[in-house]
């Protein structure tokens, strides 16, 4: 009998198993040119078939070699369960499945010495979520009337940039009594709250890049919706930078500095300033971890923006060299500040933990009025790459810190200063307009959203652990990818009218929770409007219980 | 829901001018309340104008401590004056034991203060007052203030009237500007100072509606000013958005409509002064009203406006002979006090004007 390898790898230690109907696959091969994991390959198997040749049964047998498709027991190779060969296959022969006893996490470590990398979702704790507790439970009736969605006029726009409180305004009285402004503010943009988050051009395929950069200035152009859009780490290809789309783009500054360069390189060239500058400090997926870029995603294109040869990027966990928030993020903002002149607002992201209402405490009594935003990042927000047990074990959900940042602000009298921005998980369901909704009244001025982007193109991952492997550089979709060949599935344009699209519904549902509150303008800090069925959370976030 | 009014006159002019204007709205008020703030006094209080006086509703122990403070801080009482009330059985009224106006000269160490330090310690007196007779509803200070009476009363406004022998007009008791309330007690168990209108240094204001953006306005404010504190209706925050934008920041009244009612980013666009429009909304974004309300206010040098949410969702009418000016929730008021004026000249005000009457009865209508 021939050995029994019990310590191989077996196709059910993996997260996600092949099932394969051999009597509807026709062996057209489609799966296996889809699948970028290869996960499966074409196998041949020696198979037993019992036939009779003569009118009353007389069964003989027979042996035959016939290709079938099989899933590839390799640990490099696992199946992400993505789906793409279910998709492709034009007889319904094959699907995967959940393995609910998947020994991965065992199984990888002890075959590579290294912990398991993916694309950032965290997939551990996935539950009913804080914001899903939460409803809008002040609704007008008779004597406070709700509006009409669709007639009135409704003012969604969010300040991004550091707003000084009313009595230190320059202004001085004309004769006429008209106030009259005298000497500098700060910039403030006024934005449409939702903010097209932080990922990099180097994590996105250029067509995904295009894609995104196109819907942000047909919602500006065409749609009048003032949205911007953040690059990540990494800046940006020359030629935007020196566009007038410019206007449309907060640029990153974040701890590798990667592109920075080059954006400095171009200043001279530029025809319009960016929206803004965001200083990222901490990301709430990985919070304490840096943003990984794998060497297979390090095209040529990307060594050219990012200055640095093909090799595993990592961005470091923070600046180094900045130890203080006090020294160094003074520093960063002044030097930020002075290099667009103080034209353009300059805001800090930093990671949901549990010093980041210190953080913002300090940064609230900012001497320099030069802090133009506070962008909270969440536990379940986060689409760069990471360790499975920086995804998975570390970070903080950016709810209920968010509402302890605007309650500090407003226990000391200055809410709306530094305009709060928040995200982590938001749109998570689906609907980003409800969540944003909820964000506004527990304290943030506006949103930023990533994943949900590229939920909007195509991205066939979830929170579940499907597919998330837009760390390997072979997102079979060809969204997270720098290949060629794959980077071709995506259709821009489509890509484009799809978070158009979703834009213009969001916004309409916007303002269907508006309307019935009786606002037309943003429900910042209207935490009486929310209503928590669940005690806990309606303590926690100091909103009314209901049951 | 509550009726607010205000009458401003060349002449002295009796608050059952006030009950009246208030009595014929009388369907759309539950009778729980009736409030007026009187400025401006003839009367036994004409010869005291500049002077602060105190307006109390206390038992007697209230009245001992206001006594301790005002001693303690060396105020001298120059006059006082307790209305005859009328303690007939039946009558629909919380009332208190005590109603005290009593007018003060300034302590002597004040002899030479400024006018603002003046006006601190007058706000600061009433605030340790309030806090003093605050347990057990000991007593209540309503204003302290030069040329200031403030009446406050839970009941039928009827008999509030009768109670106080405020139905029969004489010449003792009289104002130039007088606002009131009757009040509907929708959502607050009834607290004293809840009635409008409320006060603070001068500044006088009621509304008639509901503030949805309470919440955002109380955490605001709370941090902006000591006086700023009871919040026991979500329309006091009127009041202190007014003193805040006029007094604090010093900023003349037009802005004001610009601080609660911002125009949309797609008008201030276009105006020339976008610049500071646009700033006044950035930093007091918290103070903004988007709710159903109409405000009636009086500055401290008698100017009386009034003004409306950025919806027009509450009335208000304002009506004017030659010799008075008539602010009211419905036109059934002014038709008591002024039946024969020319009703054509009647305004409603809209959405984005404020309507000023100075104190020559100009009246006028400002563009936000
Ligand atoms: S589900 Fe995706 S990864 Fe798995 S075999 Fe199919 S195509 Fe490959
Ligand atoms: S972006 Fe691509 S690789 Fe990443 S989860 Fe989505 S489909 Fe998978």
């Amino acid at each position: 009998m021939e050995t029994v390898k019990i310590n191989d790898i077996a196709c059910n230690d993996l997260p996600w198993k092949i099932q394969y109907h051999p009597e509807r696959c026709t062996l057209c091969g489609s799966c296996i040119a889809a699948c970028t994991f290869d996960a499966i390959g074409p196998k041949m198997e020696r198979r037993r078939i019992t036939f009779t040749e003569s009118a009353t049964p007389e069964p003989k047998t027979r042996f035959t070699a016939q290709p079938v498709i099989a899933q590839a027991n390799k640990i490099k190779n696992f199946c992400r369960g993505c789906g793409v060969c279910e998709r492709v296959c034009p007889n319904n022969a094959i699907s995967s499945s959940r393995n609910p006893d998947s020994r991965f996490n065992v199984v990888y470590a002890t075959s590579t010495g290294t912990g398991p990398k993916r694309g950032g979702r965290n997939n551990l704790e996935v539950q009913a979520r804080t914001l899903d507790t939460l409803r809008v439970g002040r609704i007008s009736q008779m004597t406070d009337p709700s509006l009409d969605a669709q007639r009135h006029v409704f003012d969604c726009l969010a300040p991004l940039g550091r707003i000084l409180p009313a009595n230190s305004l320059p202004f001085d009285q004309a004769a006429d009594g008209n106030l009259v402004q005298k000497g500098h503010t700060p910039p403030v943009h006024w934005i449409y709250p939702v903010i097209i988050g932080d990922m990099s051009i180097g994590a996105l395929s250029w067509r995904m890049w295009e894609a995104i950069a196109m819907a942000v200035a047909y919602l500006n152009e065409e749609c009048g919706l003032p949205v911007r859009m953040c690059s990540g780490e990494g800046g940006m290809p020359v030629r935007l930078l020196k566009s007038r789309y410019l206007k449309y783009m907060i640029l990153q500054i974040a701890s590798g500095h990667f592109g920075w360069n080059r954006i400095i390189q171009a200043m001279p060239d530029m025809v319009e300033d960016p929206a803004g500058i965001l200083i990222k400090i901490g990301q709430g997926a990985k919070p304490g971890d840096g943003g990984l870029l794998m060497a297979a995603k390090v095209a040529e294109h990307i060594q050219a923006i990012r200055g640095v040869p093909k090799a595993d990027l990592l961005s470091p966990p923070n600046h180094q060299g900045l130890y203080s928030i006090e020294e160094s993020v003074q520093k960063m903002f002044l030097s930020f500040n002075a290099a667009f002149k103080f034209r353009v607002p300059v805001a800090i992201k930093v990671a949901a933990s549990a010093t980041s209402v210190s953080v913002f405490n300090n940064l609230v009594r900012d001497p320099y009025n030069i802090v133009g935003g506070f962008f909270l990042d969440g536990i379940d927000g986060g689409t760069g790459a990471a360790h499975d047990i920086s995804l998975d074990h570390t970070g903080h959900p950016s709810v209920s810190k968010l509402r302890d940042c605007y309650l500090a602000a407003v226990a000391q009298g200055r809410q709306g200063q530094i305009p709060l921005w928040a995200a982590g998980g938001l749109g998570k369901t689906g609907n980003l307009a409800a969540d944003a909704f909820k964000m506004m009244c527990l304290g943030a001025n506006g949103v930023f959203t990533g994943k949900l982007i590229l939920q909007m193109a195509g991205c066939l991952g979830n929170d579940h652990s499907r597919c998330n492997a837009c760390n390997t550089g072979l997102c079979p979709v060809g969204i997270t990818t720098q290949q060629p060949v794959l980077v071709k599935r995506l259709d821009p344009e489509r890509v484009a009218e799809n978070i158009v699209n979703y834009f213009l519904a969001m916004d309409v549902e916007l303002r269907k929770l508006m309307a019935p509150i009786g606002n037309s303008s943003l429900p910042i800090g209207r935490s009486d409007c929310l209503v928590s069925s669940d005690k806990a959370v309606a303590d926690r976030l100091q909103v009314q219980y209901v049951c | 829901m509550c009726r607010i009014g205000a009458i401003k006159s060349r002449h002295y002019v009796h608050p059952s001018q006030a009950l009246l204007l208030m009595q014929s709205q009388q369907k759309g008020h539950d009778n729980s309340g009736f409030a007026m703030v009187m400025q401006d006094l003839g009367g036994i209080f004409e010869n005291y104008k500049h002077l602060p006086t105190l307006s109390l509703a206390c038992t007697d122990e209230g009245l001992q401590i206001a006594k301790a403070i005002m001693d303690a801080r060396g105020f001298r009482m120059v006059h006082e004056w307790e209305p005859q009330t009328n303690r007939q059985p039946g009558l629909d009224i919380q009332a208190m034991p005590h109603y005290v106006f009593q007018t003060f000269d300034y302590p002597e160490t004040y002899a030479d203060a400024s006018q603002k330090d003046k006006e601190e310690l007058l706000l600061d007196t009433r605030l340790e007052l309030r806090a003093g007779m605050e347990e057990d509803c000991k007593g209540f200070a309503y204003s302290f203030w030069p040329d200031v009476v403030t009446l406050k009363e839970i009941g039928d406004p009827r008999d509030i009237g009768t109670f106080f022998n405020i139905w029969e007009a004489d010449d003792k008791f009289t104002a130039k500007v007088i606002t009131a309330q009757c009040r509907q007690n929708t959502n607050y168990a009834i607290v004293r100072y809840a009635a409008h209108p409320f006060f603070i240094q001068g500044y006088t204001a009621l509304a008639n509606g509901e503030n949805t953006f309470y919440q955002k306005n109380k955490e605001f404010q709370q941090n902006l000013h000591r006086g700023y504190i009871g919040f026991e209706s979500d329309s006091q925050c009127f009041l202190y958005t007014l003193h805040h934008v006029h007094h604090e920041l010093g900023w003349p009244l037009p802005y004001y409509k610009h601080v609660i009612t911002p125009l949309p980013f797609e008008d201030v666009v276009k105006r020339e002064d976008q610049q500071q429009l646009l700033a006044l909304r950035q930093s007091l974004a918290h103070l903004e009203i988007n709710g159903p309300n109409t405000i009636i206010g009086v500055l401290p040098d008698n100017t009386m406006f009034t003004c409306c949410d950025a919806k027009k969702l509450r009335p208000v009418v304002v009506g004017r002979d030659e010799d008075t000016v008539v602010l009211s929730s419905e036109v059934c008021g002014i038709n008591e006090i002024l039946p024969n004026r020319n009703w054509e000249t009647d305004i409603y005000p809209n959405e984005r004007e404020i309507v000023v009457i100075d104190n020559n009865l100009e009246v006028q209508r400002w563009k936000q």
